[in-house]
C-alpha cells in the first residue's frame, strides 16, 4: 500500500534542475532575407551617396547634350533636357525612398494603435473601428489613394496624408486579428491577475507578441507604397518636378520609346522593380525567421 | 434524517476550526454564482460557493476538471473571461468586497494582497520578455519602484525560489527555461509584490513528478517563512494531503464536502470524495485496488435536478434527485452535501474492515 504524506517536516531544502541551452536563429542563415537586405543594402548606399557616385547634377538642365544614349561619361545615357539620367536614377530613388519608408510609418503606428485598442477592448469600441475598415476597404487601393492625392494637390505632404488614410486599416486589422488571439493567452490572465493597467497589458505584454506581423507586412507594404508613389509619380502627382523621381522619369522617358532611347523608361522602371525585389525577399525572410515554431 | 435541506447556511466559515496560523478570515467568499453565457445557453459554472481561508492557511480545492475551481479562482482575482459573469455572492478581502470594484481598483489589489499562479508556466509567461523584467515588473507598478531598485527585488525574488545563477538567468527568456524553472519564475512573480494570498491555479499539474515534489516543497517552505495564504486547485489529492490544512470538494459547480484535511481524505462524508479517494492510487486511503468513478460529469447548463452528484452516486436514493442540497455542518468542524453520508460512513468502515 502506498502512502499519503501528509506534511512532514521534511519540506526543507528542495534540489533543483538545471536550464536549457539558449538556442538562436541567425538572420544570415536566411537565403531570402540575406540577398534581400544586401540588396536592399547597396541600393539604399547607392542612394544615400548619389553625390559621391555622380559628377552630375539633377536638376541642372544641359541643353547642349539632350537624349545622349549610354557612354563611359553618361552611363545612362541623358534625357531631353541633358541631365544624366544615372544621376537622376539614383536622386529620384533617394526621393522615392525617403518618402516611402516615412509614409509607411504614418499608417503603421496608426493602424497597430487603433487594431490593438479594437482587439483588446472588443464591443461598440471594435465595431465602430473595424466598419471604418470596412469602409476604406471597400475602395480599391489605387483609387482611392489616387483621388486623395488629386484632391490634397499633389506634393509630398499629399502623398503622406493620402497613403495614411488608405493604408492604417491593413494594419488594423492584422493587429486586431492577433490581438484577439493573443489576448486568450494564459500571460494575459497573468498580466490581469498582477494589477496591470489595460494600457501597459496592450503595451508591453500583447504588442511585443504580435507586433512582427506588423512588421513583416510594413515589408510588403513599402513595396506597395513605392509602387503608388512612382504611379502617382507618372500621373504627375508626385513630388513636383524638377525634383528627380521615377515616376515621372518614366512618363517623361515614354515620349522617347519610339526614337529608341528606350533606357530613359527602362531603367527607372527596373529600379522600382529590383527595389520591390529586395523589400519583398527581406519581408519573407522575415515572416520566415519570426513565425514561431519555425527554426 | 436528512434533516432540513434548504434551510441551511451555505456558509462553511462558521463550521471551521480554528484555523493554524490565525482565526479571522482573511479571504471570505459568500454565496459566489458565476455564469457563462455560451451558445447552448447558461453555463453556471460556480454555483453558491462559500469560502474562507484564514491567515497563513492553505485550503485545497479539489474536483475534477469542469467542476468550476478555476472559474472560482478567477472570479476571486477578477480575471474572469469576457463571457463569464459574477451573477451574485461575495468576495471579502480583508474585509473589502470585490466584487463591485472597478477593474482600476482591483488593479490596485492584484499584485499586493492577491496574486495568481497558473498551471502552464510557459503559456502564463510572455513568451518575447525577459523573466527578470517580467519579475521586477509587479514592484515597478505596484511598489513604486525605480528600475533598479526593482531588479533587485527580483534577483532577491529569484534566489528566494530557488534559481541558480539569477544574475545571468535575469536576462533569459521562458523558452530558455525548464518547465520546473519556469513555475519557479510563475511563482517568483506571484511573490514579487507580497501579497497575502497566492491563488494556485494547479501549478503542479503540468511537470514531471519529481518537479512537482520541488516546487510543492518550496511553496511549503515560503507558505511557512512569509505567512502567505494560499488556495490550491488541484485534481491531485496527494498534493493536497501533503500542502494544505483544510480541503474544500467542488463537484458540478458546488462545493459537496469541506473539512480538515486529514478527516475528508481519510474518512469522507460524500460518496463523491469517497470516489476521489477510491480512485487515487497514491492516497493512503483503505483500500487496495482502484475503483473509478461511473459516468461523466453532469452538464452545467441543465445540471441534475436535486444532488448533482446523484446520477453517478451508488448510494442515492430517491430524495437524492429532488431535494436541494446544500453543505450541512457535521461534528468536527467538518461539513456535507450528501442527505445520505451515513452510508459514506458505513462505506468507508466496510473498506477499513475489508482491507
Amino acid at each position: 500500500m502506498s502512502a499519503i504524506s501528509f506534511p512532514e517536516p521534511a519540506l526543507a531544502a528542495e534540489p533543483t534542475e538545471h536550464a536549457q541551452p539558449r538556442r538562436v536563429r541567425r538572420w544570415y542563415r536566411q537565403p531570402a532575407l540575406a540577398s534581400g537586405l544586401v540588396l536592399l543594402g547597396i541600393i539604399l548606399i547607392a542612394a544615400a551617396a548619389a553625390p559621391l557616385l555622380t559628377p552630375y547634377d539633377p536638376i541642372k538642365e544641359n541643353l547642349s547634350a539632350t537624349l545622349l544614349g549610354p557612354s563611359a561619361h553618361h552611363w545612362l545615357g541623358t534625357d531631353q533636357t541633358g541631365r544624366d539620367t544615372f544621376t537622376r536614377l539614383l536622386y529620384g530613388l533617394r526621393t522615392d525612398l525617403r518618402i516611402a519608408f516615412i509614409a509607411v510609418l504614418f499608417p503603421f503606428c496608426i493602424g497597430t494603435i487603433l487594431g490593438s485598442i479594437a482587439g483588446y477592448y472588443g464591443g461598440w469600441v471594435d465595431t465602430v473601428l473595424m466598419r471604418l475598415v470596412d469602409i476604406v476597404v471597400a475602395f480599391p487601393f489605387y483609387v482611392l489613394l489616387i483621388a486623395l492625392v488629386f484632391v490634397l494637390g499633389p506634393g509630398e505632404r499629399s502623398i503622406y496624408i493620402a497613403i495614411t488614410l488608405v493604408g492604417w486599416v491593413s494594419y488594423a486589422r492584422i493587429i486586431r486579428g492577433e490581438i484577439l488571439v493573443a489576448k486568450r493567452q494564459d500571460y494575459v490572465a497573468a498580466a490581469r491577475s498582477g494589477g496591470l493597467s489595460s494600457i501597459r497589458i496592450i503595451g508591453k505584454h500583447l504588442l511585443p507578441n504580435v507586433i512582427t506581423q506588423a512588421f513583416i507586412y510594413g515589408m510588403s507594404d513599402i513595396v506597395q507604397d513605392i509602387l503608388a508613389i512612382v504611379t502617382l509619380g507618372y500621373f504627375g502627382l508626385g513630388v513636383p518636378p524638377p525634383t528627380p523621381d521615377l515616376g515621372s522619369m518614366i512618363n517623361d522617358g515614354q515620349n522617347f520609346l519610339p526614337t529608341a532611347h528606350w533606357q530613359l523608361t527602362t531603367f527607372p522602371g527596373l529600379a522600382v522593380v529590383v527595389v520591390g525585389l529586395s523589400l519583398s525577399l527581406i519581408g519573407d525572410g522575415l515572416a520566415d525567421l519570426l513565425r514561431p515554431g519555425h527554426s | 434524517m436528512t434533516g432540513q435541506p434548504g434551510t441551511e447556511s451555505f456558509g462553511i466559515g462558521s463550521l471551521l476550526p480554528a484555523a493554524a496560523g490565525g482565526t479571522v478570515a482573511m479571504l471570505d467568499v459568500r454565496d459566489l454564482h458565476v455564469q457563462i453565457a455560451a451558445r447552448h445557453g447558461t453555463v453556471r459554472a460556480v454555483d453558491g460557493v462559500s469560502l474562507e481561508v484564514g491567515n497563513g492557511e492553505a485550503l485545497g480545492l479539489v474536483g475534477e476538471s469542469g467542476s468550476g475551481k478555476s472559474m472560482t479562482l478567477r472570479a476571486i482575482l477578477g480575471v474572469l473571461p469576457p463571457e463569464a459573469k459574477i451573477t451574485s455572492g461575495q468576495i471579502v478581502l480583508d474585509g473589502v468586497d470585490l466584487v463591485p470594484l472597478s477593474n482600476s481598483d482591483l488593479n490596485r489589489i492584484r499584485g499586493p494582497k492577491m496574486s495568481m499562479i497558473f498551471q502552464e508556466p510557459m503559456s502564463a509567461l510572455n513568451p518575447v520578455m525577459r523573466v527578470g523584467n517580467q519579475i521586477a515588473e509587479g514592484p515597478r507598478v505596484h511598489l513604486g519602484y525605480g528600475k533598479a531598485k526593482a531588479a533587485e527585488r527580483a534577483l532577491e525574488l529569484m534566489r528566494r525560489v530557488g534559481i541558480p545563477d539569477p544574475e545571468r538567468r535575469f536576462r533569459a527568456f521562458p523558452h530558455e527555461f525548464s518547465g520546473g524553472m519556469r513555475q519557479r519564475v510563475m511563482i517568483a512573480i506571484a511573490l514579487s509584490c507580497d501579497p497575502e494570498i497566492i491563488l494556485c491555479d494547479e501549478p503542479t499539474t503540468a511537470l514531471d513528478v519529481t518537479i512537482q515534489d520541488q516546487i510543492l516543497r518550496l511553496l511549503a517552505r515560503l507558505c511557512a517563512e512569509s505567512g502567505v495564504s494560499l488556495i490550491f486547485v488541484t485534481h491531485d489529492l496527494p498534493v493536497v494531503a501533503q500542502l494544505c490544512q483544510r480541503v474544500a470538494v467542488m463537484y458540478g459547480g458546488q462545493l459537496v464536502e469541506t473539512g480538515d484535511v486529514r478527516d475528508v481524505l481519510l474518512d469522507p462524508r460524500h460518496p463523491y470524495t469517497l470516489g476521489l479517494v477510491r480512485s487515487a492510487p497514491d492516497v493512503d486511503y483503505v483500500r487496495e485496488s482502484l475503483v473509478p468513478i461511473p459516468g461523466s460529469p453532469p452538464s452545467l447548463v441543465t445540471p441534475p435536478s436535486g444532488c448533482r452528484f446523484h446520477p453517478r452516486c451508488s448510494f442515492a436514493e430517491e430524495d437524492c434527485t429532488v431535494l436541494p442540497t446544500p453543505l450541512r455542518e457535521l461534528p468536527g468542524g467538518r461539513s456535507t452535501a450528501c442527505l445520505h453520508y451515513e452510508r459514506c460512513q458505513e462505506a468507508v468502515a466496510a473498506d477499513r474492515a475489508g482491507s
